[in-house]
C-alpha cells in the first residue's frame, strides 16, 4: 500500500469496482480498498466463485455480477480485501488497518462507494435471537449456502423481501408465512409516478414475476399487517400481529409459531463514510433516509465522489453505470481522456443512468415504511441495541429537554455502542422529530467522529 | 436453525466452539459456522447479559462480536473459520489482558 494515490476507492461493490475498472482502463493511478474478504459487495457477493446450486437459486441478476468481479479481478490496479477504514476527513487523508497495521493514504481523489445497509425495523423483540434482517438472509444464502430450517417468516415490506422469498422456493426452503406492512392503498397512491417511472418496465415484470411465484408456491400471504412484534424469552418462539385473512374480511389478531424471523423493511445509503468526509447530506422524504448530495457522476466537491448505493439506493444496474461514469469523470479531470471519447461516453451512460433510475420514485413511493414501523410503538422496545436503549429512555430524555439526537446520546447512551449509531440514528432523530414536531432535516443525526470503526489502542499507539 | 443448500459441501474443518469440536465446511464464517451448528446464542450483553444472534451479517451491526482465538470483539460476520480455530461467546464486555497490547 502506498502513502498516496491519484485514485482511492473505497468499497468493491457494483459502483465500486466499475468506477475502478473505467478509470484503470484509461491510465489512472487506481487502489480500491474493502472491509470485505472478497470483492463483490453485498449484492454481488461471492459471485466468482458461486456454486451451480447458489447460482440456480440466487437468479440471472445475481450470476451478472460474476462478469464485473472477474473483470475487476484483472483490472490492473491495486486491491486490498478485509480493509477497515477509521479515518476520513475533508482532506482525503484515509485512515486504514490491514492485518492488523495501521495506514495513513493520501487520496488525490476519493471515491466512497460505501453501499448500503438494512434500514431499523425496531418492533418489539426484535433483538431476539431466531430475528435476523432479510438481507443477512441473502448473504448467508451466498457467501456461506446456508438457508433456514423450520418455521420460518418474512415480515416486511420492499423488493428485497419478496427477491429472497423466491429465491427461498427455488432452494426448497419453505416459508411459512409472508407479512407484508405494505399499508393499505400504497400503489393506489403511487400511480402517478409510474407514468414517469415507465423506462423501468423490466423491474415491474420482475416484481409480478416474483409475486406470481410467491401466490403458485401457496406461501401464506398477510397483506398490510400492523402491530408485529416478535415474542419470546431468551429467543422468538411466536410472532403476533394483525392482518385481515381475506380482502375485504375483519382485520384479527394473529399468532404463528417460528424458529426464525427475517425482517426488511428497505435498504438506506450507509452515509458515514461520505459524512465523515463533511460531504453534505439531505433528508430525503420520498426514500426515508439520508442521501449525500452528489450530481450524477457522484461528485461532491473537487477531488472527492460518493456514488451507487452508498449515494442513495439505486440498485445494482445503476451503481454499475454510475461507477463508470465517476471512473471516466476522475479520469477526464486527470486530462486522460480525449475530449471526443468523453463527449460520446459520458452522454451514452448518462442516457442508461436516467433510465434506470426512471422507476425509483415509484418503487419509492411504494415502499415506503410505515410510520408505525419507523418509530417503535410501545415504550419498551429497544431502539439501539448495543445500549440497550427503549423508546421511553429516549422520550424521557426529550421531555427533560434534550434538543436534539447528539443531547440524547449524551444522556441515554443511544448510539454510543459498538455499532456507533449505524442501527438507531434514524430511528432516534424519527423519535425527536416526532415529539418535538420538527422536520427531519431540522433535527438532523448523530455525528460521526473517528474511530469511524472500532481500532485497539496499540493499532492507535502504533501510529 | 439453518442447513447447508448443497449436500456436497466437505465438513473438512475443525473447530471448537464454546468449549465442544465441530467439523464445518471450509469458506464460511465463524457466524454463519454457529447458526449452522446451532448455537442459542453467540454472546451476552454487558448491559443486561441477554442472549443475543447475528443481525445483519455484513459487518456493521456488531451483535455478531464473539471471542475468536482468545481476542474478544471479533466481528464473527466478517471471520472466516480456520482450521483448529477457537471460538468462544463473549459474556459480557471484553476484558483487556494483561500483557496483550504489548508489542
Amino acid at each position: 500500500m502506498k502513502p498516496s494515490y491519484e485514485l482511492l476507492i473505497i468499497g468493491a461493490g457494483p459502483a465500486g469496482m466499475s468506477a475502478a475498472c473505467e478509470a484503470a482502463r484509461n491510465g489512472v493511478e487506481v487502489c480500491v480498498i474493502d472491509d470485505q474478504p472478497e470483492p463483490g459487495g453485498q449484492i454481488y457477493r461471492n459471485a466468482s466463485r458461486a456454486t451451480a446450486k447458489q447460482n440456480q437459486v440466487l437468479g440471472k441478476d445475481y450470476q451478472q455480477g460474476k462478469n464485473l468481479v472477474d473483470d475487476f479481478k484483472s483490472y490492473g490496479g491495486e486491491y486490498y480485501a478485509n480493509v477497515s477504514v477509521w479515518h476520513l476527513d475533508a482532506s482525503n487523508q484515509v485512515g486504514v488497518i490491514k492485518a492488523e497495521e495501521n495506514y495513513f493514504i493520501s487520496a488525490k481523489n476519493l471515491v466512497i462507494a460505501s453501499g448500503a445497509q438494512e434500514r431499523a425495523m425496531p418492533i418489539r423483540g426484535w433483538q431476539l435471537p431466531g430475528v435476523m434482517y432479510a438481507g443477512a438472509g441473502q448473504i448467508l444464502l451466498k457467501g456461506s449456502g446456508i438457508v433456514p430450517r423450520g418455521e420460518l417468516v418474512l415480515a416486511g415490506t420492499g423488493p428485497l423481501l419478496l427477491l429472497l422469498a423466491s429465491q427461498y422456493l427455488h432452494a426448497g426452503v419453505k416459508i411459512k408465512a409472508i407479512l407484508d406492512t405494505t399499508p393499505k392503498g400504497r400503489i393506489v397512491k403511487s400511480l402517478d409516478k409510474l407514468f414517469s417511472g415507465v423506462q423501468g418496465y423490466e423491474y415491474l415484470i420482475k416484481g409480478a414475476s416474483l409475486l406470481h411465484h410467491i401466490k403458485a408456491a401457496k406461501v401464506p400471504y398477510y397483506k398490510h399487517v400492523e402491530g408485529l412484534c416478535a415474542v419470546g424469552l431468551d429467543r422468538v418462539n411466536n410472532v403476533s400481529f394483525a392482518s385481515a385473512t381475506k380482502a375485504g374480511r375483519k382485520v384479527v389478531n394473529i399468532s404463528l409459531d417460528v424458529d426464525t424471523l427475517l425482517l426488511h423493511q428497505g435498504i438506506i445509503p450507509n452515509t458515514r463514510l461520505a459524512r465523515a468526509a463533511q460531504c453534505e447530506t439531505t433528508w430525503d422524504a420520498q426514500q426515508s433516509c439520508w442521501t449525500v448530495a452528489t450530481n450524477e457522476y457522484g461528485l461532491c466537491r473537487q477531488n472527492t465522489y460518493v456514488v451507487g448505493d452508498g449515494a442513495r439506493v439505486m440498485g445494482a444496474v445503476a451503481s454499475r453505470i454510475q461507477g463508470r461514469l465517476c471512473g471516466l469523470h476522475v479520469a477526464e479531470s486527470l486530462s486522460k481522456v480525449d475530449s471526443h471519447n468523453w463527449q460520446v461516453l459520458h452522454h451514452d451512460l448518462l442516457k442508461k443512468l436516467r433510465k434506470e433510475n426512471a422507476i425509483r420514485p415509484f418503487l419509492n413511493a411504494v415502499y415506503q415504511p410505515a410510520d408505525a414501523y419507523l418509530i417503535p410503538q410501545q415504550g419498551d422496545v429497544i431502539v439501539c441495541r448495543c445500549e440497550e436503549v427503549t423508546l421511553s429512555d429516549i422520550q424521557d430524555a426529550v421531555r427533560l429537554g434534550c434538543q436534539g439526537p447528539n443531547q440524547v446520546k449524551s444522556y441515554t447512551r443511544c448510539g454510543m455502542g459498538p455499532c456507533q449509531g449505524t442501527q438507531c440514528s434514524n430511528t432516534l432523530s424519527h423519535i425527536v422529530a416526532k415529539q418535538t414536531d420538527m422536520p427531519m432535516a431540522e433535527v438532523g443525526e448523530l455525528r460521526v467522529r473517528s474511530p469511524l470503526s472500532p481500532i485497539t489502542l496499540g493499532q492507535i499507539a502504533d501510529l | 436453525m439453518f442447513e447447508l443448500l448443497d449436500d456436497n459441501h466437505e465438513f473438512d474443518t475443525q473447530i471448537s466452539f464454546d468449549g465442544k469440536d465441530h467439523l464445518v465446511p471450509s469458506n464460511i464464517t465463524v457466524a454463519a459456522a454457529a447458526l449452522l451448528i446451532g448455537a442459542k446464542s453467540i454472546r451476552e450483553t454487558p448491559v443486561t447479559g441477554a442472549k443475543r444472534m447475528p443481525l445483519c451479517m455484513m459487518g456493521v451491526c456488531y451483535e455478531c462480536l464473539m471471542k475468536i482465538d482468545g481476542v474478544g470483539n471479533q466481528r464473527s460476520c466478517q471471520t472466516l473459520v480456520r482450521q483448529g480455530m477457537v471460538i468462544e461467546r463473549q459474556i459480557g464486555a471484553t476484558e483487556v489482558e494483561a500483557g496483550y497490547y504489548e508489542a
